[in-house]
């Protein structure tokens, strides 16, 4: 007796699946952070050497340099860059933006930014750290030209110093450069002083935020720089996506012809697996590179696997003369054991390669790991409910339904 | 498409010739290990010094004019030929790294000769840096191998293990000694190939282990000849698995080396390569390892001295 109430439970199933991935998938997608190969960007990775021989370089100095080194992009109008401290003494910079200037960003990050004052033998009487917090401001000389005030914590010394060398040029250095050279006129009481230096107005509120946010506490030294066209970017993207496309029609269109009824019903648990693969990077935030999408179609590679080991064994069930039922029983029970060891094994490759990997093998890693967890779900247990439905509606009795020839099956 | 496993095992058994599988195996990898010591490796720009210029040039250019530009701004260093690719694309590599301000030059040349669409994209690693990416790659490879090893042997048995680390090493030194006798490039993605393909061989071995541990609750197994015929029997039942399995992978997999961007086409190749090495090895070297190193323990239980009775 046909069952229609459950073909029609699995209409609305799939028909809902359905709505929902055609309103849904293109906002998803645009929602996904895109790495720096697809978007356009540059990579820049530091390491950290201690300023004098008696700093060690530590956890502590890196994410303080590392938090420095985010302030410093900061400034330069950069906004969410992902900057990594890489165990034992690194610090990766990463600007997926087009629009970045990567020659000024990595000119500011290489700063130093130390502030000193020295007299006219260059010995240095005073640095940045003795300014107050938040103490540089950009100011105007009588030209209305743009000038730096710098304001001291302490205004006694500034008085020390300023009466100790009464009459003499004070070099203000930023680094080894000198900025300005004024002669002490009188003795300065207030505690702040003016760095002057044919800024523009940009320049000047540049130079107060970098002493404002503070000197660099330990030593950069660019180790490597990786920088992408945006151009050849979205090029890659595109190319590879349509390579995805062809190569999913291919698979969808094999299971179909060789499996028939389950085929079918792996395409629907391959699109929804597809769906959720999306809707997962979304939600994790994670960051879509080029080797990730090659692991993410390799992933829809491994799911198919997961339904050919099923399909095959309700084949051979079948043809060793089971009742389609108890022939989909038996199948979906043997095979389960086959595709979690598969599965597991898979999961153990990528767990080691996200923990060892550099940052475009993690990518890799972390997606094959969530694609595989995914299709556990989607592609056997929702696909054995999809197919245990509909042949339980008792229309497809017919071993043509599941590409089996009635000549192949023995008697029993 | 009629199938049935009985038959096909009958036409031919696979374990019975499974010598001239080790000899086909043993052939490649001799060349390919020849070849790894007399030619080496073709190593990206990843693993040594040096400079990757992609240039999107975006309308026809003459690769000769590209190096005429290159040629003025850098007389004294070596650069290989620039090759064009792509949609009005060209790479070319340099033998030491050459700073932005250089580069900035010849895009600045490029572009008031082709115009302002003129983009570039370029690579530049420490040696230093490669060389540790390239240690890093070695030991997870190892580990993944050893937690494999571990993963199986304890949800299998010990002789199984072995088996799929051998077979797992086999399809990893494959691809390698193919890349250094096509001298393709290898870069950072064919690491992440090569680890793809470690999980990917070893859910085929499994896959195929499964079946003749199910088999041998049902079958006898005591003799020498029963164990070949038992192996022989879930090689041919799981084979149309195998097969399509892999060309399911294998289609995408081309998918991406046809149509695919430049910069994952050597992982598709590796990729490629690993997969029909990975899923050979599953069923004519991994089960095979097994059945021999099997044969042998079975052999020496039967000549060892019967344990005296009190």
């Amino acid at each position: 007796m046909v069952k229609w109430s459950r073909l029609f439970l699995f209409v609305i199933v799939v028909g809902v699946l359905a709505v929902l991935m055609t309103t849904t998938t293109g906002k998803v997608a645009n929602n996904i952070t895109l790495g720096l190969d697809l978007k356009g960007g540059f990579e820049i990775l530091y390491t950290v050497e201690p300023l004098n021989e008696g700093q060690k370089v530590n956890l502590e100095l890196l994410k303080a340099t590392a938090e420095m080194v985010e302030k410093r992009v900061n400034i330069g109008g950069v906004t969410e860059p992902e900057v990594n401290v890489e165990m034992p003494d690194r610090i990766r910079v990463r600007i997926a933006s087009q629009d970045a200037d990567q020659t000024k960003l990595r000119e500011l990050i290489g700063k130093p930014a130390v502030l000193t004052f020295r007299d006219k033998d260059g010995n240095i009487l005073m640095s940045g750290s003795d300014l107050e917090p938040g103490g540089a401001a950009v100011g105007y000389d009588q030209l209305q030209r743009p000038l730096v005030t710098v304001k001291f914590s302490d205004s006694k010394l500034l008085e020390k110093v300023t009466r100790e060398h009464l009459g003499e040029p004070m070099g203000i250095y930023l680094d080894d450069t000198l900025q300005t050279n004024p002669v002490i006129q009188s003795v300065i009481t207030e505690g702040s002083a003016q760095i002057t230096g044919n800024y523009t107005q940009e320049e000047a509120q540049e130079l107060a935020d970098l002493l404002n946010s503070g000197a660099m506490p330990a030593k950069l030294v660019e180790k490597q720089v990786t920088s992408v066209g945006a151009t050849l970017g979205t090029m890659s993207l595109q190319k590879t996506l349509n390579a995805g496309y062809v190569g999913g029609a291919l698979i969808f269109l094999f299971m179909l012809v060789v499996y028939r009824l389950p085929g079918f019903v792996a395409n629907i648990t391959l699109a929804s697996f597809i769906y959720l693969s999306l809707l997962f990077l979304d939600w994790m935030d994670a960051t879509l590179t080029l080797p990730g999408i090659a692991g993410f179609i390799l992933g829809i590679g491994m799911a198919v696997d997961a339904n050919i080991i099923t399909y095959e064994r309700i084949q051979e069930e079948i043809r060793a003369g089971k009742t389609i039922l108890s022939a989909y029983r038996a199948g979906e029970k043997r095979s389960l054991v086959t595709i979690l060891d598969a599965q597991i094994t898979t999961l153990i490759a990528a767990a080691v390669l996200f923990y060892f990997g550099t940052s475009s093998i993690q990518g890799f890693a972390l997606i094959t790991v969530l694609t595989t967890i995914l299709s556990i779900f989607t592609n056997v247990f929702f696909a054995r409910a999809l197919l245990g439905l509909l042949i339980r509606t008792n229309l497809f009795n017919k071993p043509f339904w599941f590409g089996v020839k009635e000549s192949e099956i023995s008697e029993l | 498409m009629s199938y049935r496993a009985p038959e096909y095992a009958a036409r031919f058994n696979i374990v019975k010739n499974r010598k001239k599988f080790y000899l086909t195996s043993l052939i490649i990898l001799v060349l390919g290990l020849l070849s790894m010591l007399t030619l080496g490796l073709n190593l990206g720009v990843d693993f040594k010094a040096g400079t990757r210029l992609d240039l999107y040039i975006g309308k026809e250019f003459e690769a000769a004019d590209v190096e005429a530009i290159i040629k003025k701004h850098l007389p004294d260093t070596n650069f290989t030929a620039v090759t064009p690719y792509g949609n009005f694309q060209a790479y070319t590599r340099f033998d030491q790294t050459i700073p932005a301000d250089k580069l900035n030059e010849i895009q600045q040349d490029l572009a008031a000769k082709y115009g302002d669409q003129v983009t570039r994209q370029e690579s530049t690693v420490d040696p230093i840096i490669a060389q540790e990416l390239m240690r890093k790659a070695g030991i997870a490879i190892l580990l993944a191998a050893v937690g494999i090893g571990i993963y199986v042997a304890v949800r299998f048995q010990y002789l199984v293990g072995i088996a799929c680390v051998v077979a797992l090493l086999h399809d990893v030194f494959i691809p390698i000694a193919l890349f250094s006798l096509f001298r393709l490039e290898v870069d950072l993605t064919f690491i992440a190939a090569i680890l793809t393909i470690v999980g990917y061989s070893l859910n085929d071995t499994i896959v195929i282990f499964d079946r003749i541990r199910e088999n041998m609750r049902t079958m006898k197994h005591k003799t020498v000849e029963d164990l070949e015929h038992l192996v022989n029997l879930s090689l041919w039942q799981t084979m149309r698995r195998s097969v399509f399995t892999v060309l399911t992978v294998l289609v995408t997999a081309l998918a991406i080396v046809l149509l695919g961007s430049e910069g994952i086409r050597n992982f598709s190749l590796a990729l490629i390569f690993g997969l029909v090495s990975g899923s050979y090895s599953s069923i004519f070297i991994a089960a095979q390892v097994w059945v021999s190193l099997k044969e042998r323990e079975m052999k020496k239980k039967r000549f060892a001295p019967e344990p005296k009775k009190e």
